[in-house]
């Protein structure tokens, strides 16, 4: 990374100039905060006590003997509290929102894992927290809509434009433009303008050190693969970030492929996607021919934004890391298999990581190791399920 | 001198500020944008910023969102807005044009090819709503060899140190200076400390400067124009349009 966080030709700060200060008063106070032990060991203490880390790994032991081939470990972030890894960015922020004297919190969500883990923090912190979402995401989402509104946060729906993230976070970034005086954003991926990729990656990446270290103490090795889904690409940079100086360790990102890519009705930047400059930053983006941004399609919400974190496409270039494509079929049958061969219900977004492992492992030799980043429990997906087995008639 | 510069030299001569008008392209049509400019022209503009419609609209308020999400129903681009530029370069020989846009409709053209294309249709300079300072550098020459110029924006929290490399290598364009923290829109009134922050800036740089964000009647901009240059008016303008669909008569209430 050069100055003003540029991956290679992606990333840097593409914001309105008055968002210029309150991004370099950030990137001060998070690089003080980031070399303060006393940050750190706060950081490391709500992690412990209130979030319940670290989390575990476990070995899909029926999953694999059914496959034959590779053993399939999962890192276990659906045991966070809140159900997925969201929240180990939002304490971190929260934290630096803290130290910045700012008094109020605001954030974007699609699918609502994040803004609950916004809403999450600003209860506990006892800071007040808006919450922009997507109407047609408020409609899509309601029982995270709920959860939030049970947490103090206030949910406002943004119906203009196509009424998803991009416009949630469109608004977002309006909310802060007008009052970044006492209010601290809390952008929910490594996407956005520097600082935001690099620190959401610091605070994921506790996903990698902690796999990075169990792995060789459960099978004495590290794994052959790490596997993760990428949306804006929080999960996956957290679980990279423990692994990218280990060459040997193969990375692959997953991305969300809808009807397939070739339908255009999809969610994969890297793959399907050209660059350009959305939410601050040059980055892979879902345009047309003229630039404007399009409408994205995925079974799980989470995935659905038209962009990916810049150190993502910087890694795909550079060769250190794989993106490949999961539809939707593949993502559900995974979901499925999870279920009925381990007991455990995974979200859809993660879905697609697992996919991709339940793919590779039978081409690979048995004790071959895929570490699959379990990013968030499925309860929230419930819904979406029925609805879409209804609807392929299942 | 190039044409932007003469504009404000033009209205300096009369002694009154530069009239800057915004108008979101395409709205409520291409045609009645194009009808609009002319009675803008008439009605004493000397700049036009013509308004690109862009789907993520994040810097603008509400009556410019919607106007743009109208423009871009109605399927108008980047370049239908250039092809409009050159039109209306033919009518108007001394009236200074701006494109105003977010970065992503020009880079997504080729920086090359739209710097081109921008030349010929006449156009003078380029503001990108999110291409700050630091961010510039690849766009600038390219435009320069053009013989386009940039025109940069200037937020109430940019200090002063930043004002006055902002406008370096800029001789021939000027300031933008946003009013208020926030997106663009009508306010009914502009903040107290304005007449003192623009008389600062204008104190460190050479270039002209010109004040909007919120500017809508004639009393706001002859307090701005007392400490600058020249006032932008845009909202106000394209709601107006909206509603009245032409804009004869006076501009500003």
């Amino acid at each position: 990374m050069t100055s003003n966080g540029h991956y290679g030709p992606y990333g840097g700060q593409y914001v309105a100039e008055t968002l210029m200060k309150p991004l370099a008063d950030m990137e001060k106070a998070y690089h003080e905060a980031r070399n303060d032990p006393g940050f750190k060991r706060e950081f490391d203490e709500i992690l412990h006590d209130y979030v319940g880390r670290e989390s575990p790994i476990t070995v899909c032991r029926r999953l694999t003997e059914h496959l034959g081939g590779a053993t399939i470990v999962l890192k276990r972030e659906d045991l966070n509290h809140t159900g997925a890894h969201k929240v180990n960015n939002t304490i971190g922020q929260a934290l630096l929102a803290r130290r910045m004297g700012k008094k109020r919190l605001i954030a974007e969500t699609g699918a609502g894992m994040h803004g609950v883990a916004t809403a999450t923090v600003a209860a506990l912190f006892g800071m007040p927290c808006e919450v922009y979402m997507g109407a047609i995401d408020v409609k899509r989402q309601s029982p995270n809509v709920e959860r939030m509104k049970m947490l103090g946060a206030t949910v406002r729906a943004v119906e203009e434009g196509s009424a998803t993230l991009k416009d949630a976070m469109n608004e977002a970034i309006r909310d802060w433009v007008a009052n970044c005086d006492d209010t601290f954003y809390v952008i929910g991926t490594v996407a956005g303008p520097h600082p935001y990729p690099e620190m959401v990656r610091d605070f994921q990446s506790v996903i990698g050190v902690e796999a990075r270290r169990q792995c060789p103490e459960k099978f004495g090795r590290l794994p052959d693969e790490a596997i993760a889904c990428v949306g804006g690409g929080s999960n996956a940079m957290g679980l990279f970030a423990g692994f990218l100086d280990d060459r040997e360790v193969r990375l692959v990102g997953v991305e969300a492929g809808g009807r397939g890519i070739e339908t255009g009705e999809h969610a994969a930047s890297i793959n399907g996607g050209r660059i350009g400059v959305l939410h601050g930053a040059k980055t892979m983006l879902l345009q047309t021919k003229s630039g404007q941004i399009i409408d994205t399609y995925s079974v799980s919400a989470g995935l659905d934004y038209p962009g990916v974190g810049p150190e993502h496409c910087h890694l795909h270039d550079i060769g250190r890391a794989e993106y490949s494509v999961i539809n939707d079929d593949e993502a559900v049958a995974a979901f499925d298999a999870l279920c009925r061969y381990e007991g455990i219900i995974p979200a859809l977004e993660s879905s697609h990581a697992l996919a991709e492992a339940i793919r590779r492992a039978p081409k690979m030799p048995k004790g071959s190791i895929l570490l699959v980043n379990l990013s968030g429990r499925g309860d929230k997906d419930m819904e979406n399920i029925m609805e879409y087995k209804r609807r392929i008639g299942k | 001198m190039n044409r932007l510069s003469n504009c404000f030299a033009r209205a300096k001569e009369s002694g009154r500020p530069a009239f800057i008008a915004y108008l979101t392209i395409g709205y409520p049509t291409l045609e009645k944008s194009e009808t609009a400019i002319d009675q803008l022209v008439a009605g004493g503009a000397d700049i036009i910023e013509l308004g690109v419609p862009f789907s993520d609209p994040f810097a603008d308020g509400a009556v410019i969102r919607s106007a743009g999400y109208e423009a871009l129903k109605n399927g108008v681009t980047l370049s239908d807005v250039i092809a409009l530029a050159a039109r209306v370069r033919a009518k108007h020989p001394e009236t200074g044009l701006v494109l105003f846009s977010y970065y992503n409709l020009i880079f997504s053209a080729g920086l090359e090819s739209f710097a081109a294309d921008a030349e010929k249709a006449g156009v003078d300079g380029v503001l990108a709503v999110d291409l700050p300072l630091e961010e510039r550098g690849e766009l600038l020459p390219v435009l320069r060899r053009h013989d386009l110029t940039l025109v940069p924006l200037i937020a109430p929290n940019t200090p002063m140190e930043r004002v006055v490399k902002s406008a370096e290598d800029l001789d021939d364009s000027f300031l933008y200076v946003i009013t208020v923290k926030g997106t663009t829109g009508a306010r009914t009134e502009l903040p107290p400390e304005l007449s003192d922050r623009l008389e600062s800036i204008r104190k460190a740089v050479k270039i002209p400067i010109a004040a909007g964000f919120g500017v809508s009647t004639k009393a706001q901009a002859a307090e701005i124009g007392r400490h600058a240059d020249g006032f932008i008016v845009g909202s106000a303008l394209v709601r107006r349009l909206g509603e009245k669909g032409t804009l004869e008569g006076e501009l500003l209430a």
